[in-house]
């Protein structure tokens, strides 16, 4: 036979709780307990009124430029509450829910934004700091989860990026590195249809971003990312088969931005009104809440008292964020070198880049020679 | 003691620290059995393992960031690059993301590692074989940068580079990595980074080189048969501008020598600070003999291209007689 097929293969796509509230229960039967689903969200609805004060934050002069995280709130959540405390959690910008959930004081987000690199000051969780550069940090969890697997210390790296990302060379040598040296890592791509203004298929022509793992060698699924149960079925799939077996896998989450992409976007100018609309009725946080009534886990009452404490707590953290002292201007120069060189040393202390602002001594020096000539 | 290359020393470097500290590891492009296209890991995948000594993807951005995040996990990866010409792909690793792990943790995760890249021309080789880019990394805050010119140099400032918490690179001049031989001690020791070092002392003249070029310096100062004092910067980020400046100040006249192109290479910052520290004292301006600002040229004209001891020596007799 001069043709045949060499490789086959399909990609599967995982939903459990639907935008309706239907549930799955062959998959999705006792994945969660009930307490976990309630705190999980909790925590969303915290998440969501955290970014609605952030963005405000940012309209009021308070605040520099912010991404809402609105309505992908689900898949760093899920790979939050699914990963053990000394694995990697290695995102993007648009993460807090995980992070959050991970025990990142939520101040610190408000701190990076506000132009304050005290908060990326990050000792309490095995998360690295916000990664502006689209798709620099895919290569840091692959080194981290190498670092893992050579200490043999059990840990293991998830990390976040967008549909966009994977259009970058570094994408591709993450994956490609992962899976040729067998290290623990789950890719978790945040498909929302949009990289800033271009839309998924000007990134990827193929029917799904899933498939671009393939090409890899490793297992690639695509799943509901407003979907809860599937998010936390595809993690703990991905982490079990990192654990075990050193392998990497990717997992495509097919989401929505409900907001612009940052407070300096207008996302009028690109999307239609009707696919904004469409994805409402998909938002995470309505189908988890029905999902609760449906079994009498929450309730109307439950509903108000919880926004009133995520109010209570988010004042908090905006004040926790806008109290702290100024940074020191000298602080720039500080932890960049675990020691300073003089020509750095000397910047600091006279805060001057002139030489005779540095030393004015060499002015009168100066004179001094000129008069004796 | 021992009577070794440059790339030999290297070599003895590399096996001396993984010995001692089981958290340095090396990968790169056929750095594994065939122990690297200049042979300065040969044996070393035989002695640690594939573990220790990893044969990469060709991929040098995966190279440099599956370095830092090994880095950023605890241990002290040696990343190489095979040649200078092929940091393009790195670079962003390398100077957005390696350079500002310390920073933006505000110190919370760091990043010892050591690049190790072969750099600069003379040795025949093809198109983007033979560049000098260090002044590109020393304008890059974050990083250091190293560049020996002799074989005891290269084992010194290479376990100092690897026992260094901040991101060191390492710029090894393939020009005299079989040049010549120089008794290394077998026992460990190391050269601090950031101090350079007065090859030889002289009264009427300052030469401040690094790498391969204080070779062809050393020659020049053999025939000029003038008191010339040589400073061989060993560092190139930071720069120890307290010794050039100390001994301009001694001899009031300054020649910085060095292989990449002139306009915006270290010559220019050692003229700019040499002016400010020791402007009552200089009898000549600071003179450079460099690469032109041209792309480096293919090997049939790299010799002309390349400071030699002929332009160098033009140079001291110019400098000395203004």
């Amino acid at each position: 036979m001069p043709r045949k097929p060499v490789f086959t293969t399909t990609i599967d796509h995982v939903s459990i709780l639907d935008e309706h509230g239907n549930f799955d229960a062959t998959l999705g039967e006792g994945l969660i307990p009930d307490k976990d689903v309630v705190a999980m969200y909790k925590h969303m609805m915290s998440c969501r009124h955290f970014d609605e004060i952030a963005f405000k934050l940012q309209r009021s002069g308070r605040m520099g430029t912010y991404p809402e995280n609105r309505g992908q709130e689900v898949p760093s959540l899920a790979a939050a509450y699914v990963l053990h405390k000394n694995d990697w959690m290695v995102t993007c910008y648009r993460e807090n829910a995980g992070l959050f959930w991970r025990g990142l004081p939520k101040e610190k987000i408000l701190l990076h934004w506000m132009g304050d690199e005290r908060g990326n000051h990050i000792d309490e969780c095995n998360v690295t700091p916000l990664a502006i550069a689209i798709g620099s940090q895919m290569l840091h969890a692959t080194g981290l989860a190498w670092a893992s697997k050579y200490k043999k210390d059990g840990a293991i790296a998830c990390t976040f990026f967008g549909d966009g990302a994977t259009s970058e060379g570094d994408f591709h040598e993450a994956a490609n590195f992962a899976a040729n040296l067998d290290l623990p890592v789950v890719f978790v791509c945040q498909n929302n249809g949009w990289a800033i203004s271009t839309p998924t298929k000007l990134e990827c022509s193929a029917p799904t971003v899933a498939q671009r793992g393939i090409a890899y060698g490793m297992d690639c699924v695509q799943v509901d990312g407003n979907d809860l149960f599937a998010m936390v079925k595809v993690i703990g799939d991905a982490a079990k088969n990192a654990r075990e077996n050193n392998r990497p896998t990717f997992i495509e989450a097919l989401t929505y931005r409900l907001g612009d992409h940052t407070t300096a976007d207008d996302a009028r100018r690109y999307r239609d009104a009707d696919e904004l609309e469409m994805w409402e009725k998909r938002d995470p946080l309505i189908r988890t809440r029905m999902y609760l009534e449906q079994r009498d886990l929450w309730d109307g009452a439950k509903e108000e008292e919880q926004l009133d404490v995520a109010a209570k707590e988010i004042a908090q953290v905006v004040k926790n964020a806008e109290e702290i002292d100024a940074p020191a201007a000298t602080e720039m120069f500080d932890n960049m070198y675990a020691d300073l060189s003089p020509e750095l040393l000397l910047q600091r202390q006279t805060m001057r880049t002139s030489s005779l602002g540095q030393d004015p001594s060499q002015i009168d020096a100066t004179n001094e020679v000129r008069q004796s000539n | 003691m021992a009577n070794l290359t440059l790339v030999q020393a290297i070599n003895l470097a590399l096996i001396q620290e993984m010995e001692k500290d089981d958290r340095v590891l090396l990968l790169g492009e056929d750095i594994g059995l065939n122990g690297g296209v200049f042979r300065a890991t040969e044996g070393l995948f035989q002695r640690f393992g594939g573990d220790r000594v990893v044969d990469s993807p060709l991929a040098e951005s995966g190279i440099m960031g599956t370095a830092i995040g090994l880095a950023m996990g605890g241990l002290r990866p040696i990343p190489e690059i095979q040649f200078e010409g092929f940091l393009g792909p790195a670079f962003d690793q390398l100077t957005n993301q390696c350079a500002r792990v310390n920073t933006r943790t505000r110190g919370g995760i760091t990043c010892p590692l050591v690049l190790r890249v072969p750099v600069g021309g003379g040795i025949h080789a093809p198109e983007h074989h033979s560049d000098s880019p260090e002044a590109i990394y020393t304008h890059t805050p974050g990083l250091k940068i190293v560049m020996p010119s002799s074989p005891y140099d290269a084992k010194g400032l290479l376990i100092s580079a690897i026992r260094d918490p901040n991101p060191v690179i390492f710029f090894e001049p393939k020009r005299i990595y079989r040049a010549f031989r120089e008794e290394v001690p077998e026992d460990e020791y190391t050269i601090p980074i950031g101090k350079a070092r007065t090859v030889c002392e002289g009264e009427e003249l300052t030469m401040v080189s690094w790498g391969a070029t204080v070779i062809q310096c050393m020659n020049a100062i053999e025939e000029a048969d003038r008191s010339i004092e040589l400073i061989d910067l060993r560092t190139i980020s930071p720069i120890d501008m307290e010794t050039i400046a100390n001994s301009v100040r001694k001899t009031g006249r300054c020649v910085v020598v060095h292989e990449a192109p002139k306009t915006a290479g270290l010559g220019a910052e050692i003229a700019a600070s040499v002016m400010e520290h020791c402007f009552l004292q200089l009898e000549a301006p600071v003179q450079r003999v460099c690469g032109f600002d041209t792309i480096m040229p293919y090997y049939k004209l790299e010799l002309e291209y390349l400071p030699d001891a002929e332009r160098i020596g033009k140079a001291i007799v110019e400098t000395l007689a203004y």
